[in-house]
């Protein structure tokens, strides 16, 4: 096998549905696609159980009413909807509040060990944006416990996967349907061509894009970007999410999430001048729930009927731009961050049992001892809100074979996720792409079959940069894509930098075309990152044109040059495509077209006060 | 613990590096190669306050060495993905701050030796993942009305277990299968005694895996020398917790005569190994 030939020798692998990325999304769509007893395969950049997904912390949302009763699905979807600033999808928000519950339940049926309340069942915790307590949670580290989970029940069932395993491109049949993936074996540098009737895109987010980002080296948006080149649909990506509380110090950990959980369970931010700045940033839309007075959000911890919530958990768009703004007038922390403070409010051994993993994180990390004194925090590029615009039902994407889930698929969210509303999402929408791609799949009659010599380009394609000299080194282009988009398509965007991001970024796609990399094929991962900035350019352009067209402030997207929301712009989508010429290197379409209109049964829930 | 043996042999002499070593920069032992062999490579590298040792390797990569391997995923010690021996003792590369080793003294990065090299820091861990297929799964009693109910109390004792991230570095520091290639294929080894625990120990979870804890996984093979417990970066304590009370609990289950009884005469809550096995 030579690096450079044009007949690229390929293992090739054949199943009914095969799920790209294994984490708590792809792992549920597995477990249901596998019950059917189709021939199911899941494929991931990384080890098994390594992925994204365990880094969640705080819980998982479903209204089980176990610590309030007074919840309930009606008042979840409320939640949702507006705190995605009215963006979502409805049909998505409604099946995501009603759905979670089950699928709770259903992990602790598969081994999940949630943490109880005194009656033994399972406990929830509070969180930005929900009206009650309802995150079911193990300690700080729910994530792993859901992967956990849903890892040990897919390998129960004798599930295929193809560990370190990089897809570059999805290719269609004849008939336009997705038929295969091409790829690499990442320890030998084999390539691979995996064909099956149905694809499920669960590839996660986009967040390595960004500087400060609490996102891992997998985060480059594949599933978005490979979604645009097979000429799918994608909507909101100027939506992304700066999680308000990340770590500032040391600079090398700049970005490493600081759970939610913190505020949730009693923590509160302050400014330099230890003031709890939060009381000065309450939007309108959120006046009514939330306390006016430090006492009456002290008081709500105990009293959730009788009482405002405390504005430290206002929705993370709202605290994300409050602490920006503290640090601009120049309240912040000596290291551009503000103080989130749990020590002074709770005991040591409170926040040592709810809190553990942030305990750790700080103290081995950076010499802080979160049980004697305050964290400095300050916002960090978390969650990408936009994705792949799937059917609320099925999770199918706009072409057919394709379906798409979790960070990958746009809608659910809207402009802004409320915190825990993530891994609820995986599990809800990764059961019903496990059948949505099941029942596809069943009704696919023959065998799936590619253009070999597409399958040759795309290998041929990935291996170029060994072949060339001079061009550019892959981690240097990086820096300067993450440079610009930290700079340019940040947490608060103006019209012409925006602008200049897009010039920036069409300089480095032509950049990108010429890198070279040096070494072998086997375990490389300056080839590899060579590999990923195709993605990572598509999504990149992606949300610059749609923060560049959208031209108001909506959640995670907000413009300096036009500072409030605009009733005209909620009522659309910005969606993106690529139609003809497809890749990288070609031009992506983006077009309004209005949001799904909502039953007004519905809509009546969003205006009741709980 | 210390494993200050032949994680791989001694490091050569290197060439000279370009920037000179000082007080403002640190010098990086990184073993570099494949299954066929390979060596101890210096990088210096400007120091930087607060970093970690998975920073240095990214500078590296970044700069001297794009082709570098190693894995990794969080930077957050969540993932388990960086395990390496830094100076010859098993920690998370992300969960090291430079700072915290001996300053001014080179420091050494080796892969995991317990587990097969594929390139330079990365090792094939695939032996993990097949003991992981043989253990049987999760199996819940009969759900009552309105739900599971479980103590708190009840459930922290299989969470500490769940806790484990696994980064393997229990596997790479137990003497049974480190130095013994053969002991493999009847050694489950710590991480799997506490997946054997933490089922065991799980409230609702009616298999009995005792008599294969025994015989397939080799518990018996464990001499409670601790070493998994030291290097273990979430502190679970596998030996007092996990395999001690296994121990104990297989013993009951296989040679204890009253019990033996007891099976025979009373209706058992848990299957047997080999029902168990079977699903």
């Amino acid at each position: 096998m030579s690096s450079t030939a044009s007949t690229v020798d390929y293992q090739t692998h054949d199943y009914d549905v095969i799920i790209i990325g294994a984490g708590g999304s792809g792992l549920r769509a597995a477990i249901e696609a596998k019950e059917r007893g189709l021939r199911v395969a899941l494929v991931c950049k990384s080890l098994l159980g390594k992925a994204h997904t365990v880094m969640a912390e705080g819980g998982m949302a479903a209204a089980m009413g176990h610590v309030w009763p007074e919840d309930n699905w009606k008042v979840h979807f409320r939640d949702t909807m507006r705190g995605g600033k009215m963006l979502n999808n409805w049909r998505m928000a409604q099946i995501h509040a009603m759905e979670a519950p089950e699928r709770v339940f259903e992990l602790e049926r598969w081994g999940a060990l949630f943490d109880r309340t005194a009656d033994g069942r399972i406990t929830q915790r509070d969180f930005g944006g929900h009206r009650y307590a309802r995150l079911a949670h193990v300690g700080d580290r729910t994530g792993l416990e859901l992967i956990r989970t849903l890892q040990q029940k897919v390998v129960s069932m004798g599930t295929d996967v193809f560990m370190e395993c990089k897809i570059l491109k999805l290719l269609p049949d004849s008939e336009g349907r997705i038929s295969g993936a091409v790829g690499y074996m990442r320890p030998t540098g084999e390539t691979v061509l995996f064909t099956a009737k149905a694809f499920i895109l669960a590839t996660g987010s986009i967040g390595k894009s960004w500087t400060y980002t609490s996102n891992s080296w997998e985060s480059v948006g594949d599933g978005h970007a490979m979604a645009i080149w097979a000429g799918a649909d994608v909507i909101d990506m100027e939506c992304v999410q700066f999680h308000p509380t990340g770590m500032v110090w040391p600079l090398s950990v700049r970005g490493i999430l600081v759970t939610e959980g913190v505020r949730g369970d009693g923590g509160v931010l302050r400014n330099s001048e230890g003031k709890r700045f939060m009381f000065d940033y309450i939007a309108d839309m959120f006046k009514a729930e939330t306390a006016k007075t430090e006492e009456e959000a002290d008081r709500w911890y105990e009293d959730h009927i009788n009482n405002g919530r405390t504005p430290d958990l206002l929705p993370r768009d709202e605290v994300a731009r409050a602490i920006n703004s503290e640090v601009k007038a120049g309240r912040g922390t000596p290291h551009g961050g503000v103080y989130l403070d749990i020590a002074s409010r709770r005991t040591p051994e409170y926040i040592r049992r709810r809190l553990p993993s942030m305990y750790h994180q700080f103290m081995e990390l950076a010499g802080v001892d979160i049980t004697a004194g305050p964290m400095e925090v300050g916002p960090t590029c978390h969650y990408m809100m936009g994705g792949v615009r799937v059917d609320a039902e099925t999770q199918a994407a706009t072409v057919p074979g394709l379906f798409a889930i979790g960070e990958v698929s746009g809608g659910m969210h809207g402009a802004n996720r409320l915190g825990g509303n993530s891994l609820s999402d995986l599990i809800v929408f990764g059961r019903r792409a496990g059948i949505g791609a099941a029942d596809y799949a069943e009704g696919r009659a023959g065998s799936p079959s590619i253009d070999a010599a597409e399958v040759q380009s795309v290998i041929d394609e990935a291996f170029a940069p060994f072949g060339r000299q001079g061009g550019d080194n892959p981690y240097d282009v990086q820096h300067e894509l993450q440079q610009t988009m930290q700079s340019l398509v940040g947490i608060i965007r103006t019209g012409p930098e925006l602008e200049e991001a897009l010039g920036k970024l069409e300089d480095l796609k032509g950049r990108v075309s010429k890198l070279s990399v040096k070494g072998g094929k086997a375990y490389n991962p300056g080839w590899n990152l060579a590999t990923d900035l195709p993605s990572m350019i598509t999504t990149s352009i992606a949300v610059a044109q749609g923060a560049l067209n959208r031209k108001e402030s909506r959640g995670g997207h907000t413009r300096e040059d036009y500072p409030g929301p605009d009733p005209e712009m909620g009522k659309v989508n910005f969606v993106q495509h690529q139609t003809g010429e497809k890749g990288y290197l070609a031009p992506i379409e983006i077009n309004p077209e209005p949001l799904p209109e909502m039953p007004p049964e519905l809509r009546e829930l969003l205006e009741e006060a709980h | 613990m210390t494993v200050t043996d032949d994680a791989t042999p001694t490091p050569p002499p290197v060439p000279a590096p370009e920037v000179a070593p000082s007080a403002e920069t640190v010098t990086m032992k990184i073993w570099r190669g494949d299954p066929e062999g390979g060596e101890f490579t210096d990088y210096v590298m400007p120091a930087i306050e607060g970093e970690v040792v998975l920073d240095v390797i990214h500078r590296v990569q970044a700069t001297d060495a794009p082709d570098l391997a190693c894995r990794w995923n969080c930077k957050a010690g969540k993932c388990g993905s960086c395990s390496a021996e830094i100076n010859g003792k098993p920690r998370l590369m992300c969960m090291t701050r430079m700072d915290t080793l001996p300053e001014g003294a080179p420091v050494t990065v080796a892969p995991m030796k317990t587990f097969p090299i594929i390139r330079d820091l990365v090792t094939d861990v695939s032996f993990n993942y097949e003991v992981a297929k043989t253990i049987p799964a999760f199996k819940p009693g009969p759900e009552p009305e309105g739900g599971y109910r479980m103590a708190q109390v009840d459930v922290e004792r299989g969470q500490e277990f769940r806790k484990c991230i696994e980064c393997f570095m229990c596997q790479d520091v137990c003497h049974v299968i480190r130095d013994h290639e053969e002991n493999k294929p009847k050694y489950a080894g710590p991480r799997f005694f506490i997946r054997f625990a933490e089922l065991e120990m799980h409230p609702l979870d009616v298999n009995d895996r005792r008599e294969l804890a025994r015989s397939g996984a080799g518990l018996g093979m464990c001499n409670i020398t601790k070493c998994c417990t030291e290097v273990c970066p979430e502190h679970i304590k596998i030996t007092d917790n996990a395999i001690i009370p296994m121990k104990e609990r297989v013993v009951d289950a296989h040679y204890d005569p009253v019990a033996w009884l007891g099976r025979k005469i009373l209706r058992r809550t848990k299957k047997t190994a080999e029902e168990a096995s079977a699903g």
